[in-house]
């Protein structure tokens, strides 16, 4: 077993890990926090994606103990501490982005990674940051939709879906 | 998957000296060897992570031009600062996904060797020099087939050495459910002369088409490849494309990276 430290969501924690733990395992099994999605467990759905060291990654494709000593972010850390949905989400919410939500913790720290180099992007940017995250419900349209309105876009002209 | 030590050094000697034990391997961004090792084709008894060293990561322009890319720098940073060479940055950026693209490295990827990365062409295509912790190894002698390379046993790759030519371009065709390439062409026009490679099509992994860098030499315009084929012997043939589909493509994209360099 490894000792590792990391900072998630501001909050420094430890704990003990196995060469082999995935750092979505390390985040679901032993600090509980299981908004982070293991949809297809072969780096192919972007449902686990969180932010390391300020870029999006797809923690079931990353051990544990290479985030020793990062700044990882989660779902959990991107609303306020009083609850208050954060742009990205609160677009989510107010657009329909999302049917049975499996897939948006990972669609939501994509688009946060997007927005912070891209504040303004176009469509087909969106979409195409989106290329490693599938909504097996095909909700595209309207994730994209989310997207662009948390970007502070006009997304009256869009089609409805 | 199996359990593994783990290991992360924070220099290259160090990173030689743990890969020196039995059964140990070098986990660059692991967005291959971590699949591979979930499906138990690969179980080392200890992985050497090579992320943690900072003498192998950036992208620098060298005095003649030429380009250097450490070989733990992730194909988002070749993206963003291999501008020197926009046909590489473009291939960089074309690689997977973002999130892929921020944990894959330029040296896992030429060291694995798989036979539709898109990395292997342009190392061959610009006739790049692999670095490694011993030597310096010529694309040429570099690939030797599929998920072979002339890479020995702990030997690590530091860096890669790029000469910049004077135009390029790589078109892929993509697989459409992986991103991999099914057939991808790396076009490169230098002073003395073309090189073309091509990744994703053959079972010997990524070769050089000698009869269009021939013909390209005397005239660089697509034009100069009418007439001219590709065998389909030795072609990869799979539910996604036969092996003379492929072949039939590998024209097709060579041409449209020609016309996307003029």
């Amino acid at each position: 077993m490894t000792k590792i430290t990391m900072t998630v969501n501001g909050k420094t924690v430890s704990g003990d890990v196995e060469g082999r733990t995935l750092l979505v395992d390390f985040l679901r099994n032993d600090l509980r926090l299981t908004g982070t999605h293991v949809g297809c467990d072969t780096s192919q759905c972007g449902a686990c994606t969180v932010h390391v060291d300020g870029v999006a990654v797809k923690s079931c494709t990353m051990f544990a103990a290479e985030a020793d000593g990062a700044d990882v972010a989660t779902i959990e850390g991107q609303a306020a501490p009083d609850g208050t949905l954060n742009a990205i989400q609160a677009a989510f919410q107010e657009h329909h982005g999302l049917q049975c939500g499996f897939c948006t913790p990972g669609m939501v720290m994509a688009a946060a990674d997007l927005l912070k180099n891209n504040p303004k992007p176009t469509e087909a940017e969106v979409r195409h940051h989106l290329e490693g995250n599938i909504c097996r419900c095909t909700g595209y349209h309207n994730i994209v939709k989310a997207i662009l309105a948390a970007s502070g876009q006009d997304v009256s002209q869009l089609a409805a879906e | 998957m199996y359990n593994f030590d783990f290991e992360k050094p924070t220099t290259i000697a160090d990173a030689v000296a743990a890969l020196a034990s039995d059964e140990a391997q070098a986990l660059g961004g692991g967005q291959t060897l971590i699949p591979t090792m979930k499906q138990r084709l690969a179980s080392p008894a200890k992985l050497v992570s090579l992320t943690g060293i900072a003498e192998m990561k950036g992208v620098c322009q060298n005095d003649d031009g030429s380009l250097t890319i450490g070989g733990a720098t992730t194909h988002a940073t070749v993206a963003a600062q291999a501008g020197a060479y926009p046909a590489l940055a473009a291939l960089a950026a074309g690689i997977g996904d973002p999130a892929v693209r921020n944990r894959g490295t330029i040296g896992g990827s030429v060291a694995n060797n798989d036979p539709a990365a898109c990395y292997p062409s342009a190392v061959l295509a610009s006739g790049a020099t692999v670095i490694t912790n011993t030597r310096e190894i010529s694309a040429d002698d570099f690939f030797q087939g599929m998920f072979t390379t002339a890479l020995e046993e702990g030997e690590i790759i530091t860096g890669l050495r790029f000469p910049v030519p004077q135009a390029a371009n790589y078109q892929k065709f993509e697989q459409p459910a992986s991103r991999f390439a099914m057939v991808g062409v790396f076009v490169a026009k230098f002073a003395d002369g073309v090189r073309v490679a091509v990744t994703g099509a053959s079972e010997d992994g990524v070769f050089r088409w000698s009869e269009a860098e021939t013909a390209l030499a005397d005239n660089f315009s697509p034009d100069a490849l009418n007439g001219l084929a590709v065998s389909s012997v030795g072609m990869i043939s799979d539910l996604h494309g036969s092996a003379e589909y492929r072949a039939h493509l590998i024209g097709v994209m060579t041409k449209r990276a020609v016309a996307a360099c003029s």
